[in-house]
């Protein structure tokens, strides 16, 4: 009798308190005015494997804005979470050369977690990482053949904007951000971002554009998504 | 041997001396290709390339970046063997110890430069590019005088017909001479950042005289600036190091033309000493329109490309001057010591 009252006390107990459920932070990133013109990519004229391609010469992709000024390639993450890392068990990323050209040219990955370097071009690349010196991460430089195995890489240490770079085609860039954790991700070019099942708390929420600076604001996760949106101006 | 007596002039030797040196200075315009293209990693293995041995690398392959670096390393083999036949040539048939001995150097020097260069590829190492690119440069300075030395123009010094040049004049030039390869290790540091042009202007530098170089100036130096070639961030030391190339143009630029009014005075307008300091002065002027042009057409790599091959003819230009005017102040000692006469007949009175 006492038995059957105490599970019962203990199944009322659970029922009546609420759980904290793990949600995602949501949002949109928006560029409020004209961006800089990019630049036509001239160097990649002289070179015929390349311009094969392309029906015209491609131009950088620094700022990557929509119509209505939906902000793509704004790398947004949460500060303060290092230690956090999953990446030895997450779904490779994957960066691929296509047309001489990066894609995507802004990635995000784990500390640990695969980055498949993929060459769907019919010509030679070097794949070529340069972390900062004082990162911890270590240069890479390989040759990749058309057609050839994919390369795969991962980097121990968090660094923001850790560079790939093709030194057969010059113009050919990607930044990768490395972080410890895997409360990241990177906005699309609808300008949208979601940050997946982030424990209730408070956080600091970063948004991060190369060109277009950083700026952070304050969020607090409870058990529904908590929505945040960030609005970038042209540099002054 | 009679220091006095004149050494009989060995012309095929001469000549393939000069063609050495000329083609050296070709190998650092196909160096200084690979840096203004950014392609010095665009061959990921050393020595071979892409796995082939360098000199079965098929042409088909030879696409984009890797034109430039593979052929710059075709061509500095062929330099590297040129060296080679010129060293043991000189020790065989040169009748001076000296010149047997600096054919010795240039084939460890040129061996070393190859071992440099391929090692900075494997190894990754932007600092040794830096190396590279200094002793390039200085090989090429040694081939000049290997050439120099081989020809009449020096024969004359033996027979005793060339006139004195004054000490100040003398320590006047040497003392440029220095300056002007430590603006090439500057330009080479500079170039071997990776990181374009640090400043995008002149004569200002981002807008100002002096610029600002605290870190909100550089990520806002950073952010406008909208990259088209895969550069490294800006740096204040960048921008800083920039800065103190510009400021050392202009000491150059005084001191070659300081060299040339004092030629003038000293030596007279006929003098040999005169004509090339003014034919340095002309490279120098030269050299400061090739350094705006290069900031100017954003660092166009046939414009920074001629830049550093100027800058090589400037270094020579400086270094052969003293090489003539140590040698013709020396005063013939009985036993004929080393190029800088001077310093020879001091060390065998001693």
């Amino acid at each position: 009798m006492i038995k059957i009252l105490s599970i019962f006390l203990l199944v009322a107990t659970l029922a009546a308190t609420p759980v904290l459920r793990a949600a995602d932070i949501v949002g949109t990133v928006t560029f409020k005015g004209t961006p800089p013109a990019e630049i036509p990519l001239t160097q990649m004229e002289d070179n015929a494997d390349c311009m094969a391609m392309h029906k015209e010469t491609p131009t950088t992709h620094h700022y990557v804005v929509g119509k209505n000024g939906e902000f793509g390639n704004v790398t947004v993450y949460l500060q303060g979470m290092d230690g956090k890392s999953t990446g030895a068990t997450a779904a490779p990323a994957v960066l691929d050369q296509k047309g001489c050209l990066y894609e995507p040219t802004i990635l995000a990955v784990q500390t640990g977690q695969k980055i498949t370097v993929k060459n769907s071009d019919d010509c030679i690349h070097n794949v070529h990482a340069i972390p900062s010196p004082t990162s911890g991460n270590q240069e890479v430089n390989d040759p990749q053949q058309p057609g050839g195995a994919d390369l795969t890489y991962s980097f121990p240490k968090p660094e923001m904007f850790l560079k790939f770079q093709c030194d057969v085609h010059p113009w050919m860039f990607a930044w990768v951000s490395v972080f410890d954790h895997p409360y990241f991700c990177v906005s699309g070019t609808d300008g949208k971002f979601t940050i997946k099942n982030v424990p209730p708390g408070k956080y600091t929420i970063v948004a991060a554009h190369r060109k277009a600076g950083e700026q952070t604001q304050e969020v607090e996760v409870k058990d529904a998504n908590a929505t945040v949106n960030f609005t970038f101006e042209p540099p002054k | 041997m009679n220091a006095n007596a004149p050494v009989k002039i060995n012309r095929p030797l001469h000549w393939f001396a000069i063609a050495t040196a000329i083609a050296t200075f070709l190998l650092l315009g196909a160096g200084g290709l690979v840096t203004s293209h950014e392609a010095g990693m665009s061959v990921p293995d050393w020595p071979n390339s892409y796995g082939y041995n360098m000199f079965a690398f098929p042409i088909s392959k030879w696409t984009g970046g890797i034109f430039y670096e593979h052929t710059h390393r075709l061509w500095a083999s062929a330099v590297g063997l040129m060296t080679t036949i010129l060293a043991v040539w000189l020790w065989l048939r040169d009748p001076r110890k000296w010149m047997k001995w600096l054919g010795i150097i240039a084939f460890f020097g040129v061996v070393a430069q190859g071992v440099l260069g391929g090692l900075r590829v494997t190894m990754h190492m932007n600092s040794l590019g830096i190396f590279h690119g200094v002793i390039a440069q200085t090989f090429f300075v040694l081939m000049c005088a290997i050439a120099f030395f081989t020809g009449g123009i020096w024969q004359k010094k033996s027979e005793n017909k060339i006139s004195t040049v004054p000490r100040g004049l003398r320590s006047h030039v040497l003392f440029v001479t220095i300056l002007i390869f430590l603006q090439l290790i500057l330009g080479a540091t500079m170039r071997h950042q990776h990181a374009g042009l640090a400043i995008s202007d002149f004569p200002l530098a981002h807008g100002k005289i002096w610029p600002d170089t605290n870190p909100d100036a550089i990520a806002r130096y950073n952010q406008e600036r909208m990259e088209v070639m895969n550069a490294n961030p800006i740096t204040a030391f960048q921008v800083v190091l920039q800065m103190v190339h510009r400021i050392v143009a202009i000491v150059i630029f005084t001191g070659v033309a300081a060299a040339v009014g004092l030629s003038v005075k000293r030596l007279g307008k006929k003098d040999l000493l005169t004509k090339l300091s003014i034919f340095w002065f002309a490279l120098i002027i030269f050299q400061i329109v090739l350094g705006i042009a290069t900031i100017w057409t954003n660092k166009a790599a046939d414009v920074a490309t001629a830049h550093v091959l100027v800058g090589a003819l400037s270094l020579v230009t400086g270094a052969l001057w003293c090489i003539i005017a140590f040698g013709h102040s020396a005063k013939l000692s009985e036993t004929e010591t080393a190029p800088f006469g001077a310093f020879g007949t001091f060390a065998a009175n001693k």
